[in-house]
């Protein structure tokens, strides 16, 4: 146990690298923080080095160079204290096909080595929370992707961990799954107090769930701020306005309103950035209409994560379904060569 | 901390992971009788059909201008059989080399299990679980093992169902058989264990088995004596651990006459598993800790 470690913090990672065959490097040198009771999310696209990353803080790969501190152990040196104090739910859906959803509870929990008059109680408790009692003796090949990823959470929370791994928790499920998803892993985070580290790289699941986002690119963390101040840096709210004419130009008028900070003119419309939308909006209506002129269309936008994350990585986190569906058709195959 | 400072029961782990592949194959009926076909065909099939006994009748002794006595005719079978295949019976010869076959067969496959394991993440998701790596290696093993016994097991009904010499039969003859099959199958099975928890794909997995399969029962004394193979062959055969394995089965089952003393043989399969056990496990355990 280090001495001087910060009780507040529960992710320690200093100068974390991975590469593999000697070439390439799928994480390089990354260091970061995680605080106790936050959902800190890793966001960026595939290949970035999200998993390896999670692999390496769950002591399923070892470092090439540099550590991390879970809770204050070394997950090098102290890995078997650390497996014991985390828990990590993969992208894949690992639970057993041929056992029922409590079967495979009870599966993980011995695996943990909780003894059964423990597991039983809890394997219960878990089904009901996530919303899978009534299919707890149905066998998992029956199951939705949707009700899979719930049981994959649940055996991830068997062990009562302290900090609980989520590897793109909502990898290929549709929407509306997706929503109902991060309604439980709210839900959970709320019931056993712990920590969450999750990755993914969809905008709207790190801007729900996270309080704290690491945006990962090429192996490298670009910057680490809560989705607000990610968004802030974007140089706030985007305020569009439509005007009667585009003969004459106001540009100079609206930027000398104090808060704005950039005017554009395209025709008849202004588009303008300023760091309150709701306050500096109603003083360019009143500069336009003293000035004689028309509003005939009016938006203010709040900026998204995915503007944000286009600024600071230069591209567009693009929806890699494709490769999800390429996954589950090689399982269908191995399913049946299997049986 | 609310975290579980349970201390994991080694023991406990390893009888979960073992039991959870255990389960697919005694839960399921088909795969029980899948695994029957096998042993079937061997000895029905390729067993029966091989009837080598019927070249030493009249009807192929029948030499034009010879007149030999079936008596004769008789003796000289007898003899060249037993002094062949060290029984009169070649069923019963084969029989057993088909039941280390069907064993060797089962541990070779057990391997593919990690290979799926890996592909469905299910081993990253063991590594991050407090469940020692070795014991993970060792439940594979442990699988293979009671698999591949229990598949010989059901090879040896099959045989005296279709008519195994039972002359020799007896209790002991049987612990000895399965302890030698038992002490073969824990070197292969570390051995392929190994191979398969560093292939990347399932089908190189497929390529290594089929590669391994049939020469390592073709270079052992399965299907026919080691003493009239060829020299170089007879080389290889004799350090096959399979041969010994089986040798010990023929002398324990039917009573034949063995290419060495039991005694060497168990020495011989005992230092196989302990090394190949020890190399494959120890490797294993590399290859999970990278």
């Amino acid at each position: 146990m280090d001495n001087e470690f910060d009780e507040r913090i529960i992710v320690k990672a200093i100068n974390l690298t991975k590469v593999f065959n000697n070439s390439t490097k799928a994480v390089d040198n990354i260091s970061f923080e995680v605080f106790k009771g936050e959902v800190f999310g890793l966001l960026g696209p595939n290949g970035a080095g999200k998993t390896t990353t999670i692999k390496m803080l769950t002591t399923v790969l070892r470092p090439t160079s540099g550590t991390a501190y879970i809770n204050g152990y070394d997950i090098v040196k102290d890995a078997s204290r650390v497996r014991r104090m985390i828990s990590a739910v993969p992208q894949e859906f690992t639970a057993d096909e041929d056992l029922t959803g409590y079967e495979n509870l009870i599966l993980t929990a011995d695996l943990y080595g909780i003894p059964r008059e423990i597991s039983k109680k809890r394997a219960i408790e878990l089904l009901e929370l996530v919303g899978l009692k009534d299919a707890a003796k149905r066998k998992v090949e029956t199951y939705s992707g949707g009700m899979r990823r719930r049981l994959e959470i649940a055996c991830g929370l068997i062990n009562r961990p302290v900090l609980l791994f989520l590897d793109e928790p909502t990898l290929g499920l549709d929407v509306q799954t997706r929503y109902a998803i991060w309604e439980y892993v709210k839900k959970i985070k709320e019931e056993f107090d712990m920590t969450i580290f999750l990755s993914t790289h969809y905008l709207e699941e790190a801007d729900s769930l996270c309080s704290r986002i690491a945006i990962i690119d090429h192996g490298r963390i670009v910057k680490i701020g809560s989705p607000e101040e990610l968004k802030r840096s974007l140089g706030g709210d985007l305020i569009e306005i439509k005007i009667d004419t585009s003969d004459i130009d106001l540009s100079e008028y609206i930027y000398s309103i104090p808060g704005v900070k950039e005017v554009k003119k395209i025709d008849s419309t202004y588009r303008i950035k300023a760091s309150s939308g709701e306050e500096v909006a109603p003083l360019i209506f009143e500069l336009i209409r003293t000035k004689g002129y028309t509003i005939q269309r009016v938006s203010i936008s709040k900026p998204s994560l995915d503007e944000a994350y286009l600024e600071i990585t230069g591209r567009r986190l693009r929806e890699e379904q494709s490769s999800f569906e390429e996954i589950m058709s090689f399982r269908r195959t191995i399913r049946r060569t299997r049986a | 901390m609310r975290s579980e400072e349970s201390s994991i029961r080694i023991f406990h782990g390893l009888w979960a992971l073992t039991n959870r592949e255990l389960k697919k194959w005694y839960k399921e009926p088909v795969f029980l009788l899948l695994s029957l076909i096998q042993p079937v065909i061997w000895l029905g099939l390729f067993g029966k059909s091989m009837n080598i006994g019927a070249i030493f009748t009249e009807q192929s002794f029948n030499l034009p201008g010879l007149n030999i006595p079936k008596q004769v005719i008789d003796e000289i079978s007898k003899y060249a059989l037993l002094n062949s295949f060290g029984t009169t019976d070649y069923f019963s010869f084969l029989a057993i080399g088909m039941l280390a076959f069907v064993s060797v067969f089962t541990s070779i496959t057990t391997g593919m299990s990690i290979v799926w394991d890996r592909r469905f993440g299910i081993l990253d998701k063991l590594l991050s679980t407090p469940i020692p790596r070795g014991t993970i290696i060792i439940s594979k093993v442990l699988n293979g093992i009671i698999r591949s016994l229990t598949q010989s097991a059901i090879a040896l009904i099959i045989a005296i169902l279709l008519g195994l010499d039972l002359t020799h039969f007896s209790l002991i003859g049987i612990l000895e058989t399965f302890s030698a099959l038992f002490l073969m199958t824990i070197g292969l099975g570390s051995i392929f264990v190994m191979v398969a928890i560093r292939s990347t794909s399932w089908q190189s997995q497929m390529a290594v088995m089929n590669l391994l399969n049939l020469p390592l029962t073709f270079t052992s004394n399965a299907m026919f004596p080691i003493q009239f193979m060829p020299d170089w062959l007879q080389y290889v055969a004799k350090i096959n651990p399979v041969s010994y394995a089986i040798d010990i089965c023929r002398q324990a089952l039917i009573g034949s006459t063995g290419f060495a003393s039991m005694t060497f043989e168990y020495a011989y399969l005992s230092i196989f598993a302990f090394i190949f056990s020890f190399i494959g496990i120890l490797l294993s355990w590399k290859a999970l800790n990278k």
